[in-house]
C-alpha cells in the first residue's frame, strides 16, 4: 500500500512550488514529523514534514524541479504500520486545495502609445514588476526608501521586496515593528521633510490602524498649510480578498480611499500597468494609495523595460473594444470581466467593451462616458462592498452626463453586502464571479 | 551651557509677554466673532516654549499640537500672519485654510499645528528620521500634551525613536488637564515621562513656570539628542490660565488653584529676575511692554484689514 505525498499548499494563494531539496532518500524509513523536503513557495522556502510513517518508496521529482502544481504527488511512501486500518490503496496526506487560477495576462494597455514602448518580450510576474520598479526608483533617487513589516530581512511577506535589502542596505530598506499607526505617521513626517517613503502594508486591512495618519495627516496637510507642505509618499500592499483568510483579512479599500480629496488611488491589473502606475506613484509629489492584489502577484505578463515608462493617473485602459455593452472594472476583476466578455461573445454573440480604470482617483470619466455613448449599456464590476462603492460613483457620473444615452438601467456587480466568510463555498458566493458578470451584461441587454 | 546675556534675558521677557498679549488679543477677537471654530490659548504656559526655543539651532525642526500660537511666536514667526490665519484671511500662514489649529511655516522648519491629539508624535519622529537619514546634525522638537500621553501612537513612536536612535526631543507640556479631565483621572501610574523608560528613553521633570529651569533642561536634553544618543523626554509642568478652548468655562478646577499658579506667574518671574540682576529698569521694561501691545494691535489691525481668500482658493492646494 502506497501513500502519496502531495505538493502541499503552504500559503493561501500558492498554486505551485519548487522542490529545492530532498532531505530523505529512497528506501529511507521516515517517522511522522521528520522533515522530508524543502519547498520554495511564492513567498518563502518551507520545510515539509511527513505526516504518515513508512519507507520512502519513490521520489517522483528531483531537486531543482520547478513549478510543481499543488496537490501533485511528489513522493510515495510504503506504509509499514501493522495496525493501519486504512484499507485504501493510496491516501492523500495533504488536504485538497482549491485550485487558484493564475492566468497569464493577455491584456495589453492600448492607450498612450504604451504598446510601442514594450520592448521586453520576457514575461515577468506582477510581484517582480513591482519589485523591479521599486528598485529602479530607489537607484534613481536616494530620497526613496521603503519601510514596513518584514520588508527587509524576511524579503517581504509576499516576496515583493526580495533582494532590496541586499542592494540598498538597512538604511533604505527598513523592517518595522507591527506598529502601523506609528510607522505610517513616521513616514508621513519624513515625507513632509522631503524624503519619499514607500510604506508597505502587509495587507491594506492593517492600514485601518493607520488611517488617521493617511487621511488627516498625509492627505490634508498640503491644503491646511496653504500649499506649503506636500507629502510625497506611496502606501502600497495587497488589497481585497486573498483566499480563505476571512472577514478581517479580505477587505477592499478602493472606495474608502477614493473618497478622500488629497489622495490619489490606483489599482493595477497587470505587470505592465503595475510598473507604469507604481513609477508614476513614486514620482508623484502627492500621497498615493497603490492597491495591489495578492492573487495577481503570480500573474505573468510583458512589461516595458524603459526606465521612464509610466502610466499616467486618471487614464483608463480600454482592455477590449466592443459595441453591445460596457464593463467598467479594475484590479483582479478585470480578468473575470475579460473571461465573461469571452463567454458573452461565444455564447450570445455580444461584443463587450471592457474598461480597466487603472486609476480610481482621479477617475477617467471621459473614457467611461465615450464608451457608454457608444454601447448604451453599462455594468460596473468590482470586489468592494456595494454601498458607496467606486461603481456607485461611476453610476452617478454616467447618469449625470450620459443619461439620454442609456438604453437600460446600469447594473453594479459587487461582493455581497456582508463580512467575508471563511468557508470556500461561501467565499465563492461572496465574491463576484464570471457567471455574475455574464448575467448582469445579459440583463442590461434584456437577454 | 553658555551664560544668558542681557539681550537673552530681554528676548525671553519680550517673547513671553508677546505671546500673552497676542493670546489676550485673540480672545478679544474671538469674542467679537473675528476668530471662529476652536481656539486654544497658551496663556500661563509661555515659559515652556520660550525656554525650549532659546536652545534651538537654526535648522532644527519643530512640530506641535493645536495649541500652537505661542509656539509660532516663539519661533520668531510674524504675529501679523498668525493673526491673519486665526481670522481666516488670505495673508495667514496657511492662506486661511488651516486656522488656529493647523498652521505651518516650512521655511522656518515649523511643521504644525496638528489638530488630532497624538498624531504629531509619529510625524515629529519621522521628521527626526529625516534629519538622521540626511546626516545633518539637526533635531526635531516634538511637543505632546498630557492628554496625548494616553494615546497609543505616542508609544509606537517612542518605540521607533528608541529602536532607531532618532534625534527627537519629546517635550510633554503637562498643563494638568486634558480638556476637562485632570491628569490623575486620565493617566495610570506616576510621572508621564516615565512612560519612556519602558523603551529605554531617558527623561526628567522640569518646572515649566520657571523659564530658566526650562532653558537649562532643554539645553542639556537638546545636546544629548543632537549627539546621536537617541530620543529624550522632558516633562514640563505648566498650567493654562484659560479653559481648554474658548468655549470652556473651566468649571472642573477651583479658583484657588488658578490663583495659586498666577501667584507664580512665569512672566513675573522673568521680570523680577531682570530687575534683580539690574539688566533693565522698571521703566525700560514698561517701554518694551508698550511696544509689544502696539505690535500685537498692529497684527490684529493687519489681520482685520487683510482680504478673505478668494473663492478660487477653495479648490487649490488639494494636489500639487
Amino acid at each position: 500500500m502506497s501513500i502519496e505525498i502531495l505538493m502541499p499548499a503552504l500559503s493561501p494563494t500558492m498554486t505551485e512550488g519548487n522542490l529545492t531539496k530532498w532531505l530523505v532518500q529512497e528506501g529511507q524509513v521516515v517517522k511522522a514529523g521528520d522533515v522530508i523536503a524543502e519547498i520554495e513557495t511564492d513567498k518563502a522556502t518551507m520545510e515539509v514534514e511527513a505526516v504518515d510513517e513508512g519507507t520512502v518508496e519513490k521520489l517522483l521529482y528531483k531537486e531543482g524541479d520547478n513549478n510543481i502544481p499543488v496537490n501533485k504527488p511528489i513522493a510515495l511512501i510504503t506504509g509499514e504500520q501493522v495496525n493501519q486500518s486504512d484499507t485504501a490503496k493510496s491516501k492523500k496526506i495533504t488536504t485538497p486545495k482549491e485550485k487558484q487560477e493564475t492566468t497569464e495576462s493577455t491584456i495589453t494597455v492600448k492607450n498612450n502609445e504604451q504598446e510601442e514602448v514594450i520592448n521586453s518580450k520576457d514575461q515577468i510576474t506582477m510581484r517582480q514588476a513591482i519589485r523591479d520598479t521599486i528598485a529602479e526608483e530607489m537607484r534613481n533617487d536616494k530620497k526613496v526608501f521603503i519601510l514596513g513589516e518584514e520588508v527587509a530581512e524576511y524579503q517581504g511577506a509576499y516576496k515583493v521586496t526580495q533582494g532590496l535589502l541586499e542592494e540598498f542596505g538597512k538604511k533604505r530598506v527598513i523592517d518595522t515593528p507591527i506598529s502601523e499607526q506609528g510607522f505610517a505617521g513616521l513616514a508621513v513626517g519624513a515625507a513632509f521633510k522631503g524624503l519619499i517613503p514607500i510604506v508597505e502594508f502587509m495587507t491594506f486591512n492593517f492600514s485601518m490602524q493607520a488611517i488617521d495618519q493617511i487621511i488627516n495627516s498625509a492627505a490634508k496637510t498640503l491644503y491646511m498649510s496653504g500649499g506649503q507642505i506636500n507629502c510625497p509618499i506611496v502606501f502600497r500592499g495587497p488589497n481585497g480578498a486573498a483566499a480563505q483568510v476571512a472577514a478581517q483579512h479580505s477587505q477592499d479599500f478602493s472606495s474608502w480611499y477614493s473618497h478622500v480629496p488629497g489622495l490619489k488611488v490606483v489599482a493595477p491589473s497587470t505587470p505592465l500597468n503595475a510598473k507604469g502606475l507604481l513609477r508614476e506613484a513614486i514620482r508623484d509629489p502627492n500621497p498615493v494609495i497603490f492597491l495591489e492584489n495578492e492573487i495577481l502577484y503570480g500573474l505573468k505578463g510583458e512589461v516595458s523595460t524603459d526606465k521612464n515608462f509610466t502610466v499616467p493617473f486618471g487614464k483608463a485602459n480600454v482592455a477590449r473594444e466592443g459595441k453591445d455593452a460596457t464593463i467598467v472594472t479594475y484590479s483582479i476583476m478585470l480578468h473575470k470581466s475579460m473571461e465573461a466578455a469571452k463567454i458573452l461573445k461565444n455564447e450570445f454573440d455580444l461584443d463587450i467593451e471592457v474598461i480597466d480604470l487603472q486609476s480610481l482617483r482621479p477617475i477617467d470619466a471621459e473614457t467611461i462616458l465615450n464608451s457608454v455613448k457608444k454601447t448604451n449599456r453599462l455594468v460596473t464590476v468590482e470586489e468592494s462592498w456595494p454601498f458607496a462603492s467606486v461603481g456607485s460613483e461611476i453610476v452617478n457620473i454616467v447618469q449625470q452626463n450620459a443619461f439620454d444615452y442609456l438604453d437600460s438601467p446600469i447594473i453594479k456587480v459587487n461582493s455581497a453586502d456582508v463580512p467575508m466568510p471563511y468557508s470556500s463555498e461561501l467565499e465563492k458566493l461572496y465574491l463576484p464571479q464570471v457567471d455574475d458578470i455574464v448575467k448582469a451584461v445579459k440583463e442590461v441587454n434584456y437577454i | 551651557m553658555k551664560k544668558l546675556s542681557k539681550s537673552d534675558h530681554l528676548k525671553i521677557f519680550s517673547y513671553m509677554l508677546k505671546i500673552r498679549r497676542f493670546e489676550e488679543r485673540s480672545a478679544q477677537l474671538y469674542g467679537m466673532g473675528h476668530i471662529g471654530g476652536f481656539c486654544h490659548l497658551y496663556i500661563g504656559q509661555e515659559a515652556v516654549v520660550v525656554g525650549v526655543l532659546m536652545t534651538i539651532h537654526k535648522n532644527d525642526s519643530v512640530v506641535t499640537t493645536y495649541r500652537d500660537h505661542g509656539h509660532m511666536i516663539a519661533r520668531g514667526l510674524d504675529p501679523k500672519k498668525i493673526m491673519a490665519e486665526l481670522t481666516g484671511r488670505a495673508d495667514g500662514y496657511s492662506a486661511g485654510k488651516g486656522g488656529s489649529m493647523h498652521m505651518f511655516s516650512k521655511e522656518n522648519n515649523f511643521y504644525g499645528g496638528h489638530g488630532i491629539v497624538g498624531a504629531q508624535v509619529p510625524i515629529g519622529t519621522g521628521i527626526a528620521f529625516t534629519h538622521k537619514y540626511n546626516g545633518d546634525k539637526n533635531i526635531c522638537r516634538t511637543y505632546i500634551g498630557d492628554g496625548a500621553m494616553n494615546n497609543g501612537q505616542v508609544f509606537e513612536a517612542f518605540n521607533l525613536a528608541a529602536l532607531w536612535e532618532l534625534p527627537v526631543l519629546y517635550i510633554i507640556e503637562n498643563n494638568k488637564y486634558g480638556m476637562g479631565t485632570s491628569v490623575d483621572r486620565a493617566a495610570a501610574g506616576s510621572d508621564l515621562y516615565k512612560r519612556g523608560e519602558a523603551f529605554g528613553i531617558k527623561g526628567e521633570i522640569v518646572d515649566g513656570m520657571n523659564v530658566y529651569s526650562v532653558i537649562k533642561a532643554a539645553d542639556k536634553a537638546g545636546e544629548y539628542v543632537r549627539s546621536g544618543k537617541g530620543p529624550y523626554i522632558l516633562e514640563v509642568q505648566t498650567y493654562r490660565y484659560r479653559g481648554h478652548s474658548m468655549s470652556d468655562p473651566a468649571k472642573y478646577r477651583t479658583k484657588d488653584e488658578l490663583e495659586e499658579y498666577k501667584n507664580s506667574d512665569p512672566i513675573e518671574i522673568v521680570r523680577l529676575e531682570i530687575l534683580k540682576k539690574k539688566l533693565a529698569t522698571d521703566s525700560e521694561l514698561e517701554k518694551i511692554s508698550k511696544e509689544i501691545i502696539e505690535e500685537v494691535k498692529a497684527a490684529a489691525d493687519f489681520a482685520l484689514e487683510s482680504k478673505f481668500p478668494s473663492s478660487e482658493e477653495l479648490y487649490t492646494d488639494v494636489y500639487i
